[in-house]
């Protein structure tokens, strides 16, 4: 199935795979009294899917909207390297580094940082087709007059990128909801049509938060496939938030654990998933719960042989 | 039968004058929520914007066409920029108070310069008159139907085709989003208040013709109320059909009751629908739970 040649290279980092693409550098956000984030610090690595974890509350989607320039921390630094497009004789581009923590969002999805939302935020008024063309506003170079003509360049423009926007709703399965508003359509083919959004940018860096949220298992199966075609197709470095454990570790090639605000674990998901700090954030501490804990075997040791018999 | 033409006709120019102002007014209201007070008097600044190009500088038709969508155009990214931009995320009572200070401020300025007396220009559009039916039809009537009807078109294939279109639609509809998708919301707010203020040249420059250039200009620009209220404040296409109801109620009114009363009626109109049905006809109803 990965085998369909695609025209367009979704993904927009020229960064050779394994340099870091985005470092988180000490950041704390605090709203009020209230600390949100406090002094996390990590690194994504280019060609990386990797995810943020950690138990509700713990500053998952704050730490999010730092990057992509909702929130601005009051501390610390977030900077994204970029690099111009690989020279002729295959040496690569010049490497730029950019100070995230003070540019405005859209300047931030200017430099090719696309993400998507906990709670759905798509143009609901719009179609399929409006949202996911929306997505190439930043590469579409005309002015305003121009677009008031419509005929021209703004008209030969557009028919370049539907071409690309065709091949996202052929990744994602979405033929059929093309000329659907929005608002009109179920929740889990929002999702589709929000990360369908986001992968329209050709990103550098995808950012999303909690695609599978609200999802039930065959959905969520879904969802963690289509991300993984994303990632696989086209190359696409992905910052994924996640409240399901078992899909994060299955998906990532490195995991951060947010507890409190605070970063308590980085690293493989094998190495996360012994940490103890972990395992204590998301189970609680041992001895008071081990009475839970031995509950929850025996029921699922109960499941288990009714699903035998 | 012939009274009756008549006044369709004079109706409906009216209503087609008003929806261009009504246009005005819900661009700006869906694509940056603010209740703009001073639409009737951008029409009145447009309408002297355009005698002070083609009367006073004596420029050619077109070029005074250009020139006032020139000033329009600047005089709506400025008022964005100096006077509502500072008031972002204010008191929506506060906006509504600027909004009413600076239409005070337009209305003086405009008096300051030219007085208050009617300015006399030349008929820009075909006078004379056509019978149909047995009804004498003023030409310049047909025209400004034709003029306000491509122009509403142009701005309806811009918003639904064009790319700066969808882009103030998804604005209106998720800043947040909008914001993440590389649009710059500070520049689609300009953008609302500039074809705000066009359109209202527009409108501004054709009542200017069909009755005159003066003060009068932002007391029927007052209208736009009742307009947005029948129409829905955030639906460009009940615009167009509350501004000819309205234009039409007025003309019938005036002619088979009573003129005073067509003075009144819009209003009426509005304090009914206000009552009945808050959002307007194809307003969205917006269901807020606390």
């Amino acid at each position: 199935m990965l085998t369909r040649a695609y025209q367009h290279s979704l993904n927009g980092s020229h960064l050779p795979s394994g340099r870091p693409l985005l470092e988180v550098d000490h950041i704390s956000l605090f709203f009020g009294g209230v600390t949100a984030l406090k002094d996390v610090a990590f690194t994504v690595t280019e060609g990386h899917v990797h995810a943020v974890i950690g138990p509700n509350g713990a500053g998952k989607s704050s730490l999010l909207n730092c990057i992509s320039g909702l929130y601005h921390p009051q501390e610390g630094q977030i900077r994204l390297h970029t690099a111009d497009a690989p020279h002729e004789d295959g040496t690569h581009g010049k490497v730029h580094t950019h100070a995230l923590t003070s540019l405005p969002p859209h300047r931030i999805a200017r430099l090719g940082v696309a993400r998507s939302f906990q709670n759905i935020e798509l143009f609901s008024h719009l179609t399929v087709l409006d949202n996911l063309m929306l997505g190439r506003h930043i590469h579409m170079r005309h002015s305003v007059l121009t677009s008031m003509l419509w005929f021209g360049p703004a008209r030969r423009q557009e028919i370049a990128h539907r071409q690309l926007v065709e091949e996202v709703i052929d990744l994602l399965q979405l033929q059929a909801f093309r000329n659907k508003p929005v608002g009109s359509l179920a929740y889990g083919i929002q999702k589709r049509v929000e990360l369908g959004r986001a992968l329209c940018l050709q990103p550098a860096l995808l950012l999303l938060d909690e695609p599978m949220a609200g999802m039930n298992a065959e959905e969520k199966e879904d969802m963690a496939r289509y991300v993984l075609d994303v990632h696989e197709l086209a190359g696409v470095s992905v910052v994924l938030i996640e409240h399901d454990m078992n899909v994060v570790m299955d998906i990532s090639d490195r995991v951060s654990v947010l507890d409190f605000g605070k970063l308590i674990a980085d690293g493989t998901p094998d190495e996360v998933k012994a940490d103890p700090a972990v395992i204590e954030a998301y189970l609680g501490a041992e001895e008071e719960d081990d009475e839970v804990k031995e509950a929850l075997r025996r029921q699922t040791r109960h499941v288990e042989e009714e699903h035998r018999g | 039968m012939s009274t009756f033409l008549n006044l369709m006709v004079y109706g409906l120019a009216d209503g087609a004058i008003l929806a261009l102002a009504a246009l005005g007014f819900v661009l700006i209201y869906k694509a940056t929520s603010v209740i703009n007070f001073a639409q009737g008097e951008f029409l009145l600044v447009g309408a002297y914007m355009f005698y002070t190009a083609f009367v006073v500088l004596q420029l050619p038709l077109v070029l005074a066409v250009v020139f006032g969508v020139v000033i329009a155009t600047l005089i709506g990214v400025l008022v964005e920029r100096l006077i509502l931009r500072p008031m972002v995320g204010e008191n929506p009572i506060s906006i509504i108070m600027v909004t009413i200070g600076l239409s005070i401020f337009l209305r003086s300025v405009v008096q300051m310069f030219y007085g208050t007396r009617p300015q006399s220009q030349p008929a820009v559009l075909p006078t004379g008159s056509v019978n149909v039916l047995g009804a004498t039809i003023p030409v310049n009537r047909l025209w400004v139907l034709l003029i306000a009807a491509v122009v509403l078109t142009a701005f309806t294939v811009f918003f639904r085709r064009s790319r700066h279109g969808i882009a103030m639609r998804a604005v209106a509809d998720d800043q947040q989003a909008a914001m993440t998708m590389g649009i710059s919301v500070r520049r689609i707010f300009a953008m609302a208040w500039a074809l705000a203020a066009v359109s209202a040249l527009i409108a501004g420059i054709l009542l200017g013709d069909i009755y005159a250039v003066d003060q009068n200009i932002a007391a029927f620009g007052l209208l736009v109320f009742p307009v947005v209220i029948l129409g829905g404040l955030d639906s460009v296409p009940g615009t167009i059909v509350g501004g000819l109801t309205i234009g039409l109620l007025k003309q019938f009114t005036s002619g088979y009751l009573d003129p005073g009363l067509a003075t009144v009626i819009p209003y009426v109109v509005l304090v009914l629908i206000l009552l009945v049905r808050p959002y307007g006809i194809f307003g969205e109803t917006r269901i807020e739970r606390v």
